[in-house]
């Protein structure tokens, strides 16, 4: 359904591979899919429009690194403006004022609010000492109250006890008093779901808010949340006014456009996100992360920046070229056994690379590590130059000669051999497939995979399913 | 939404109010527009903020471009030539609840992301079902969020359904397969089970709702005889995804809405009415009892592009 950023640029740009600048035509070609992916991770509309008007004012013209696709190049620009419309800097909960300090929660119904309270006040009472008391104007829904005081409990974390009956306004006083007179440096207050637009409710919270004066008012957010988030988080923070947001359900697979879309309206930074529905699955924020899930598409950034950094740019494009026309000698492997070694191997190629978790532990049950890696260059340096060039000219007794050379048994050699052969068909099929990993760095990656290994599926995470 | 709260500001409360007078009483005073490629646009834009995401709102674009392309409409006009093609989508979802009596009890699985409405939602059936004379019971699936277990309880108290439920933290399965056990030996008409909110990309939660599902087969092997997935209007196009892994792994019949009472238009309806054609039975519009509604094509594609709002 979903189609990565990557993929959808890679096929815009193919045939412009190789070009200076980017161009206006480009860009604008380029744009209209960087729109289409923003719109399927839920960004909502005006900030789209607002964004793409920004980054392509950016793009046009510039240079497109060497090394790399112009439709790389262009995702990395759209990545870089992401992190930057999602603020760089990390947030942490602001308790600089005169304690109690007030922290109140606000937001829709179900959004996470009752369990991100408790996740708040653990966190602040186990990482930062302090001694915090929570309480719920939860006096709506069924069992509410309830609910937080069991979550206290579970936490080892202070709640005012309930008094029915009790009304929002008059829970926050007594709640303040209680905090004041029993010595505590934070009071949480939690709040009942409300609709931005249920006027009522809109004015129960503002009245709460002249009462308590919460130095932090936190709007919680499901990061599921679709179109809809601008108008609610705007509505919240014009209405009330925010200092926050905290995004819950990070731990599902929703693309989490809504971060953008809250962020840009509001201008209120993210603090933290919910991972989880434990108490301790709450994690600082990373623009960088949310901007490839965004994207559909990972670490990959990082991924190009260092090939970027790394490779030499020259010997990719050659190589490239080569691949085109479908050649992959011996020569070639090694190239690219030597940068992928530069890249700090295929743990840290993998690393930076989204759900591949488990194809790491394969590598590593199988021995392919980075020591199979200098093995295999070690082959590959015991052969003649022309062995090198016509690896069909490899008998067994070349083999033979070859692992003595190479310190290594025949059956290395004969793997080896075996894996350039896959890798080199596999060159061949990619030169036709125009997918994100294909292009990376000149086919970089794919041909590293070590033969019978195979990209979890799903892999790209968000590509095509 | 609250008693007094200003009801007629929700969007399906405003659609129910303002209908009638829409249309008609506009259509001749207003300009006349052409629908050109710059009218598309705005239809287009639209459809997005309405969650139904790039691929549908191409799909309804098209349905209009083909059959209204440079017609000269009147503001009304155009949302009714816009409402239409939504409407036809929609209706691919148009069925009814399929209760059956002879199953004593019909047993409905209620499932879905975390807080999304399940337990409300369950609420709003039972008082509904009960008003209808039949004789509703309720399972306490939850049993892992805190006070799930009381919420549903409440909800018991109010509509006069009995809750059956064992301490949090039990087994969930074993819960559900003790409820259908003792409806059916009451002869109850309906059974609703609750269970937790999960997301649906963890596995293991989900091999939890398969084993629910597994140990119902063991009374019946038809039970659940209804698995109804709960969706909040504000989601977005991730909702494609829950439809898809809980309809493989939890065998989910039919969509409930809520939450419709807000901002979000639901729009992603029509995505899920395009792609799978599953289902739409009722609609949620505010946190009472009272506060469901069957879902209508017809109502619903006319407040989902506004057709009684001013431009
Ligand atoms: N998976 C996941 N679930 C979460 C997260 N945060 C909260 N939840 C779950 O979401 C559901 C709703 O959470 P609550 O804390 O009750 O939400 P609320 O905003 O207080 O709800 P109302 O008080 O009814 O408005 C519960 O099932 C929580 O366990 C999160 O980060 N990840
Ligand atoms: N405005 C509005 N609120 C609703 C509607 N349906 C449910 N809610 C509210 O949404 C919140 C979450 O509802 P629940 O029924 O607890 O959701 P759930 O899916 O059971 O949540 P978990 O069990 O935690 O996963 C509560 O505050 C409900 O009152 C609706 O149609 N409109
Ligand atoms: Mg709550
Ligand atoms: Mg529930």
């Amino acid at each position: 359904m979903f189609e990565s950023l990557s993929d959808r640029l890679t096929g815009v740009f193919d045939r412009l591979r190789g070009r200076g600048a980017l161009t206006d035509s480009d860009v604008v070609e380029a744009m209209r899919e960087v729109r289409v992916a923003l719109l399927e991770a839920d960004v909502a509309l005006g900030v789209v429009k607002d964004f793409i008007a920004k980054v392509q004012e950016q793009a046009v013209g510039q240079e497109v690194l060497r090394s790399i696709t112009p439709g790389q190049q262009v995702v990395k620009i759209v990545h870089d403006a992401l992190v930057d419309m999602l603020g760089s800097e990390s947030h942490s909960i602001d308790l600089n004022a005169p304690a109690p300090v007030c922290v109140m929660m606000a937001g829709l119904q179900g959004s996470g609010k009752t369990t991100t309270t408790a996740k708040i006040a653990l966190r602040l009472q186990t990482r930062e000492k302090k001694k915090v008391l929570m309480a719920s104007l939860d006096t709506r829904r069924p069992a509410a109250q309830e609910q937080l005081k069991i979550l206290g409990e579970q936490a080892g974390v202070a709640t005012l006890p309930i008094i029915a009956n009790q009304m929002p306004a008059d829970i926050a006083k007594r709640a303040i008093t209680a905090a004041k007179f029993g010595g505590y440096d934070v009071v949480m207050l939690d709040t009942a779901g409300r609709l931005h637009i249920d006027e009522a409710l809109m004015a129960e919270m503002i009245a709460v808010r002249d009462i308590a004066h919460p130095h932090e008012t936190l709007l919680v957010a499901d990061c599921l949340t679709g179109q809809d988030a601008v108008q609610i988080a705007k509505t919240f923070a014009e209405r009330v006014g925010i200092t926050g947001i905290v995004l819950t359900r990070m731990d599902g697979d929703g693309r989490g456009g809504a971060a953008l879309s809250m962020r840009s309206v509001t201008g209120a930074p993210i603090k933290l996100i919910g991972v989880g529905e434990k108490l301790d699955a709450i994690e600082e924020f990373h623009p960088k992360r949310i901007a490839g899930r965004i994207l559909g598409m990972g670490d990959v950034v990082s991924l190009v920046e260092k090939a970027a950094e790394t490779l030499d740019a020259e010997k990719a494009e050659k190589m490239a070229a080569k691949m085109k026309r479908g050649e992959f000698d011996l020569d070639d492997l090694a190239e690219q056994l030597r940068q992928m070694r530069k890249l700090g191997g295929m743990q840290g190629v993998l690393s930076m690379l989204p759900g591949v978790g488990k194809v790491k532990d394969q590598l590593s049950e199988a021995g392919l590590d980075d020591r199979m890696l200098k093995r295999q260059e070690a082959i590959i340096t015991s052969m003649t130059k022309k062995e090198r060039k016509k690896p069909e000219l490899l008998n067994a007794s070349r083999r033979k000669r070859i692992a003595a050379g190479a310190g290594v048994d025949v059956s290395d050699v004969n793997k080896l051999m075996k894996m350039h052969r896959q890798m080199a068909d596999m060159m061949k099929a990619m030169s036709k497939n125009k997918g994100l990993l294909g292009k990376l760095a000149g086919g970089l990656m794919p041909g590293m995979m070590p033969p019978g290994m195979k990209l979890p599926p799903g892999f790209p995470p968000g590509g095509r399913r | 939404m609250s008693e007094d709260g200003d009801k007629k500001s929700g969007f399906f409360s405003r659609l129910t109010k303002g209908l009638a007078r829409s249309a008609a009483a506009f259509t001749g005073f207003i300009r006349r527009r052409k629908l050109d490629e710059d009218t598309l646009d705005e239809l287009e834009e639209l459809l997005l903020r309405a969650d139904l995401g790039p691929h549908a709102v191409a799909r309804v674009l098209e349905e209009i471009k083909a059959s209204k392309f440079n017609a000269e409409l009147s503001e009304a006009e155009l949302k009714e030539a816009l409402a239409k093609p939504v409407e036809e989508l929609l209706r691919l979802s148009w069925k009814r609840f399929p209760f059956d009596p002879a199953k004593r009890p019909h047993v409905v699985l209620v499932v879905g992301v975390n807080g999304a409405g399940k337990t409300t939602t369950i609420g709003k059936l039972a008082q509904k079902f009960t008003a209808e004379g039949k004789k509703i019971v309720l399972a306490a699936g939850d049993t892992f969020r805190a006070a799930a277990i009381e919420q549903l309880k409440i909800w018991g108290e109010r509509t006069g359904a009995p809750v059956i439920a064992r301490e949090q933290g039990g087994d969930a399965a074993g819960l559900a397969f003790e409820a259908f056990e003792r409806a059916k030996a009451e002869g109850a008409d309906l059974l609703f089970i609750d269970t937790a909110g999960r997301l649906q990309n963890k596995t293991g939660l989900m091999q939890e709702l398969q084993k629910i599902v597994r140990v119902l087969k063991k009374i019946d092997p038809d039970a659940p005889h209804s698995t109804l997935l709960v969706l909040d209007a504000t989601v977005g196009q991730n909702a494609i995804q829950q439809v898809e892994v809980f309809r493989e792994i939890a065998g989910v019949t039919g969509l409930v809405m809520t939450k419709l009472d807000g901002t979000a238009r639901g729009g992603i309806l029509v995505a899920l009415a395009d792609k799978f054609g599953m289902p739409i039975y009722w609609i949620g519009v505010g946190e009472t009892a009272e506060d469901l509604q069957l879902f209508d094509p017809y109502q619903f594609a006319r407040a989902l592009v506004g057709a009684n709002e001013t431009a």
